[in-house]
């Protein structure tokens, strides 16, 4: 009981205390900020790519794609794990905006906008369509015409406009010009007409929050981008298959599962006459395919767990530094329990509820700080956007609406139990200094 | 005299410190035997090693040689636990420079040893009797007033009461007194002198560690330490 008094006593007492509380409440409210905003950011990108990519990708990085697919398609569609699938083309092109002497160099993906999703979370990224993906290529002012969807950072580096109007589409026309290939990868056309060139009308644009995707993507119906890129042949073929698993399905064991289906179709088509078109293909999973992107904002988010790593041994020296203090200035205080019979343990504990204390009253006030200010954290990052035109994260890179500010309460239990065990280390050497001492050197009363 | 009477016996007691190369002997070989309710003053100039052997005594430190029995029992045999509860329990000590603690009020630094001695529970078991036994003794020592005063708030004299007051505590059979009124002007001095004259007339036994011979008078027995060895003995069968 003595050691909790005590031990609260030098608590309130020792203002030396207080820089540790503080020390250990700044660390504590860098690390939660920190790493709330990170991992929202980090799992926010994440659950874009899953969006943009759906929960398996069977295809291949080859421009000429791969062959029978429609046969697999169909395969999987029998498969009761399966919840949607959608193949898709995908290409280079040039696009031309009509009245402009500019081509620029972009991606093209074939889609069936129905298909695609309720595979990925196409649908949702629409502006005009969001509700009804099937009209998504459709130009309402003329039912003729082909449409296309633009990645939204795309169209406003076209139009250098960020008010659309929420009724009316604006009239404006592409010509996508593409180099149709085999299926071997040659040139499929000679001579003039080696490029295949069709205009489309912009018919709405698409907002995947990535911003590669959304800069440099432009979407086209299925048929008319098999076509362009000579994937529409007697044998057709597509660039990719995003699949959608049903939800009680596992990704991964959904991405094991297609795996095995697709080395038994591979074997089925065996001796067919474009089987070599099947060897670049391979299965994976959102992750695995979004891999390129998501793995720069995970190593981020490693080397800021590693930078605070080091925050966190800098608390443990600040507490170690205070405590060698604190004890030394209380050697008498050791020495006079010792003479009472108060034992070595009995010594560590009460340091050791003292560091406890630091570490706990230090990552409340911490904790408490930090999540007033993720509270605030948008409120502060538009007051500073206003008056000064500061922005904390550059939304052309991390694509973000609100800075996340989700506190997860697993990641706040481990930052505060890593505060406190930081503190107890911190505490430890100089406890067992404490409890080493002998009690007549420490009451300066060893007279000869 | 059984031999039983005797609380404390030291058999050829040595004790020596090393500084830097040199080696420092400061107790000799001292035969000192302790009665029940004897009030025994050490008296000797100041380097004799008249506090090292009270430390020894009360197990604050360990002798280089020769042994120390506490009612029949060497202390050297004892396990740290032991020797723990045995400071606990069994002596109590008062210090020149009281040795109190700043953040626990008087009442607390009284009644402290009874709660080290406890865990949680038996605290809180006996938390009342002790505070009960704590305010008895603040009366005794005319502290009533003073239990909720801060160590520093308290003159020297009181804070010496409060220390004797903490010795007290667990009725300890034996009570060690380092120069009890070495840091206290006379006045102050002998009314502490007082105290423990009143405390061994109820029985305690007490040990006192002085350099001055007429506080050494107010005890029942001398002893002369000089140069590490009991030099005079004014009892003669001790």
């Amino acid at each position: 009981m003595y050691k909790i008094i005590l031990a609260t006593r030098y608590l309130l007492k020792r203002r030396i205390t207080y820089f540790a509380v503080l020390a250990v409440a700044l660390c504590v409210f860098i690390v939660v900020v920190v790493m709330t905003v990170m991992a929202g950011l980090v799992n926010e990108f994440k659950e874009k790519n899953h969006r943009f990519a759906g929960d398996c990708v069977v295809g291949t990085e080859s421009l000429v794609g791969f062959a029978y697919y429609e046969d697999f398609v169909k395969l999987l569609e029998q498969q009761d794990f399966v919840e949607a699938v959608s193949p898709a083309i995908k290409s280079f092109a040039l696009k031309r905006r009509r009245g402009s002497e500019q081509d620029d160099i972009v991606e093209i993906m074939g889609i069936d906008p129905v298909r695609h999703s309720r595979a990925t979370g196409f649908g949702d990224t629409l502006y005009y369509h969001k509700d009804d993906a099937s009209k998504t290529f459709e130009i309402a002012y003329d039912a003729n015409l082909a449409g296309c969807v633009l990645g939204d950072f795309m169209f406003l580096q076209d139009t250098n406009s960020r008010n659309l109007s929420e009724t009316s589409l604006p009239r404006i026309a592409y010509s996508i010009s593409c180099f149709p290939l085999t299926a071997r990868g040659a040139l499929a056309q000679a001579g003039t007409d080696m490029v295949n060139t069709k205009t489309f009308y912009y018919s709405d644009q698409s907002s995947a929050g990535l911003p590669r995707v959304d800069g440099s993507i432009v979407y086209l119906p299925f048929e008319q981008a098999q076509r362009l890129c000579g994937m529409g042949e007697s044998t057709k073929r597509a660039s990719r298959l995003h699949i959608r698993f049903k939800p009680d399905v596992k990704i991964q064991a959904g991405c094991e599962k297609v795996q095995s289906l697709w080395q038994k179709f591979r074997q089925d088509k065996a001796g067919e006459t474009q089987e070599y078109s099947l060897d670049t293909v391979t299965v994976q999973s959102w992750k695995q395919y979004r891999r390129s992107s998501i793995a720069p904002m995970e190593n981020e988010q490693t080397e800021m767990s590693v930078m605070f790593g080091f925050v966190g041994i800098t608390t443990v020296f600040i507490v170690l530094v205070v405590f060698y203090m604190i004890i030394s200035h209380k050697s008498k205080d050791i020495g006079i329990l010792k003479s009472i019979g108060v034992s070595n343990i009995d010594i560590i504990e009460l340091f050791s509820g003292y560091a406890f204390m630091v570490g706990i009253i230090g990552s409340g006030f911490g904790l408490l700080a930090g999540w007033i200010f993720l509270l605030k954290i948008n409120r502060i990052e538009d007051w500073l956007f206003k008056h000064f035109g500061f922005q904390l994260w550059d939304r052309t890179i991390y694509a973000i609406g609100d800075i996340p500010n989700q506190v997860e309460f697993k990641t706040l239990a481990i930052i505060v139990v890593s505060a406190i065990f930081a503190c107890l280390v911190g505490a430890l050497i100089p406890s067992l200094q404490a409890a080493r001492q002998k009690p007549v050197e420490t009451l300066q009363v060893g007279q000869l | 005299m059984s031999k039983d009477d005797f609380i404390l016996k030291a058999e050829e007691l040595h004790k020596s410190y090393r500084m830097g190369a040199t080696e420092v002997r400061v107790l000799k070989g001292v035969n000192l035997n302790i009665k029940k309710g004897e009030f025994v003053a050490i008296i000797g100039a100041s380097g004799s090693g008249k506090s090292t052997l009270l430390h020894i005594l009360g197990a604050l430190d360990k002798p280089t040689k020769g042994m120390v029995k506490f009612e029949q029992r060497d202390l050297s045999r004892f396990r740290a636990g032991e020797l723990n509860r045995f400071r606990n329990r069994m002596v109590g000590f008062v210090f020149q420079f009281y040795h109190l603690l700043d953040e626990l009020s008087v009442l607390e630094n009284i009644f402290l040893p009874a709660m080290t001695g406890r865990s949680i529970i038996g605290w809180l078991v006996c938390r009342r009797q002790a505070k009960n036994r704590a305010k008895e003794l603040l009366v005794q020592l005319g502290l009533a007033e003073r239990a909720k005063h801060k160590p520093y708030q308290l003159s020297g004299g009181e804070r010496q009461r409060v220390a004797i007051g903490r010795a007290l505590m667990n009725e300890p059979r034996l009570l060690l007194a380092d120069e009890p009124t070495g840091n206290l002007d006379s006045a102050t001095g002998n009314g502490i002198l007082e105290v423990l004259e009143k405390l061994n007339r109820a029985g305690q036994t007490i040990v006192m560690v002085t350099h001055d011979e007429r506080i050494a008078q107010r005890a029942g027995r001398i002893v002369t330490l000089v140069d590490g060895k009991i030099e005079h003995k004014n009892t003669s069968n001790l």
